[in-house]
Order: C-alpha cells, then structure tokens, then sequence
C-alpha cells in the first residue's frame, strides 16, 4: 500500500472515535427528556448542566475530529 | 470541488514593515482578515454595549432587553457556580463570552472565523487557566494543592484519584481550547462541502457532465441541508460561547471555593 493510502485510510479510521461522543451527547439529551418530562418544574434550572455535560461529551469526539485532520495533514 | 480548508487561511490585507522585538525576534508584522475580524468584533461589542446603556430606562426598550438579557445570563452563571465571590470574575466570564460570541457570530457573516484559529483559542484557554492557577495560589497559597487531594476519598486511594485529578487539570486548557476551535473549524468545513455539492452538481447538470440531470435533485437536497447547517452552526456558536462562560466559572469555582464541598 502506499504511503498517501494509509493516511486517507488512518484519518478515516480517526473519525470513528466520533462514534462514542455522539453516543454519548444522545444519552444525555435522552436522558434529560426522561427526568423533564417526569418533573418538568424541576428541567428549566438544569439546562446549564444539560449542555456542560453535552459539550463535556462532544470534546472528545471533537478530538477525534482534530487527530483526523493532523493525521490528514501530516 | 473548493477546497474546504481553504476559508481558514490567513491572508495579508495590509502588510506592514517587519520588526525586530527584544524578545521574540524578528516579527512579521502586518493587517491580516484575522486581524480585522478580531476587531470588527471587539468594535461591535463596544458600540453594542454603548448603544444598551445609553439612555437606559426603568422600563427597558427592546435593545436594552437584549444587553440585559446577556449581561443576566452570565451573572447567573458566575454567581450559580461560583457563589458569594461570584461577582468578583464576572467582568473576565462576561468579557470571554461577548468576545468569544462575537467572534462566532461574525464568522457567520464574514468569511473568516477568528476562532477556529487555533492561536485565538489556545489564548483565551491559556488566559482562563492562568488566571485559575493565580487566583488559587493568592486565595490559598500552597494550599492550592489541595485541589489534587480529595479528602473525600479513601486514604488508600487518595494517591491515585489525585494523580487523576491531576491529569484532568492539566487537560482542561487543551479540551477548552480544542472543544471551542474543532466545533468552529467543524461546521464551517461541513458548510462548505455540502455548498460545494450545490455548485459541482447544479452546474454539471447544465453542462452535462457528472451526474447530469440526476445531480438537480442532489444538489436541492444539499441546498436544504445547507440551510438546516447554517440554523444550527448559529445555536453552535452561541452555546460554545455559552459552554466557554460555563466551564470558566466551574474551573473558577474550584480554586475559589477550595475545600468547601469539594
């Protein structure tokens, strides 16, 4: 195989940790919904959390993402 | 297709004579488009902020709303994590976030985005941090080090769950400046790409080569996709913003609030 390939192949192959982060942003948006919806007085205060743990979870597959674009770029 | 990395290219608008400083030798000095959005958005905040305080009313009009929505916001967040001495950092939460907010919102508009500059990023995470590490050191002196002994851990494991927590400290920087920079760089390469299938396959029905007509109905559907993205990369840029405030206050309240419920 060539060099230039197994590059396209590795940044391909890098992006697949993106799979874990949007796993993990579904849970907790799903997880959310179910809390809300049993005490939906109590959802609005936690929408900050909501999106810290969101974010918290996308970073890595952010990461991911980056590793995919230094490998493309190496 | 255009190259989609392309867009994030820095480029000299006005060059400037080269000079040589003490300390970090020769520079090139000059006007570039990052240069100008930069400023454009720190120009936009000024006079937004001008124009909400001016003539301020008991009873606000629809701009003052807006400043004071914004300006509560961020005082909830300061002043629901970090507590009491809330308002103390209120003015760095508030300035990182109208800056950071400015920033994405304009990428929206112009064609370059200050933030998915890696160097802008790195900066406001290198600021944020650094004053994390000052405020810990003044407030608690060598007791800073605490933050890396959880008391609330057993003792056989509190070696370990410290050297954890070490190493999530020493990664915060690098996911705060990463998260902010990936998610940018991110969605305007995903706009792109798919602007870029409208253009390849629209004109290559017309000219007939590619797809021919079959490209019309693909390059329909990426035009709605682009619309849906475009929605979306506006909530992105206010919830990174957002997320940056949030996650500034929450490293704050570590060291601010040290041994108190940690």
């Amino acid at each position: 195989m060539e060099a230039e390939a197994a590059k396209y192949i590795g940044a391909g192959l890098a992006t697949l940790g993106m799979i874990g982060s949007a796993i993990g942003v579904g849970n907790i948006f799903a997880n959310f919904l179910n809390g809300a919806l049993r005490n939906p007085s109590a959802a609005g205060s936690q929408v900050g959390n909501l999106f810290v743990g969101a974010a918290l979870a996308e970073a890595l597959g952010i990461l991911a993402f980056v590793l995919g674009i230094l490998i493309l770029n190496s | 297709m255009a190259d989609p990395i392309h867009q994030f290219q820095i480029q000299k608008v006005i060059d400037l004579p080269d000079v040589t400083l003490p300390v970090f030798g020769h520079t090139d000095l000059a006007i570039t488009n990052s240069h100008i959005a930069m400023t454009v958005a720190f120009v936009a905040i000024v006079l937004f902020l001008q124009f909400v305080t001016s003539g301020a009313k008991i009873v606000p009009g629809k701009l003052q709303a807006a400043g004071e929505s914004l300006f509560d916001m961020i005082d909830g967040v300061t002043d629901s994590i970090i507590g009491h001495d809330g308002r103390k950092y209120f003015p760095f939460v508030f300035t990182l976030f109208l800056l950071v907010l400015a920033m994405n919102l304009l990428g929206m508009f112009l064609s370059f985005t200050a933030t998915s500059q890696l160097a802008v990023t790195v900066t406001f995470a290198a600021l944020t941090i650094l004053l994390v590490i000052g405020v810990g050191f003044i407030k608690n002196g060598l007791g800073f080090f605490k933050l890396f002994w959880p008391t609330s851990a057993p003792l056989v494991l509190r070696p370990v769950v410290g050297a954890i927590e070490f190493l999530s400290f020493l990664l915060r920087p690098v996911t705060l400046a990463l998260r902010l920079f990936g998610n940018m760089l991110g969605g305007h390469v995903a706009l792109k790409i798919f602007a870029g299938f409208v253009v390849a396959l629209g004109a290559g029905a017309f000219v007939g080569d590619g797809l021919g007509l079959w490209g019309l109905p693909i390059a329909a559907l990426s035009m709605s996709m682009v619309v849906a993205l475009t929605a979306l990369e506006f909530l992105v840029a206010f919830l990174q913003a957002f997320v940056f405030a949030v996650l500034a206050s929450i490293y704050l309240n570590d060291v601010v609030n040290l041994g108190e419920g940690h």
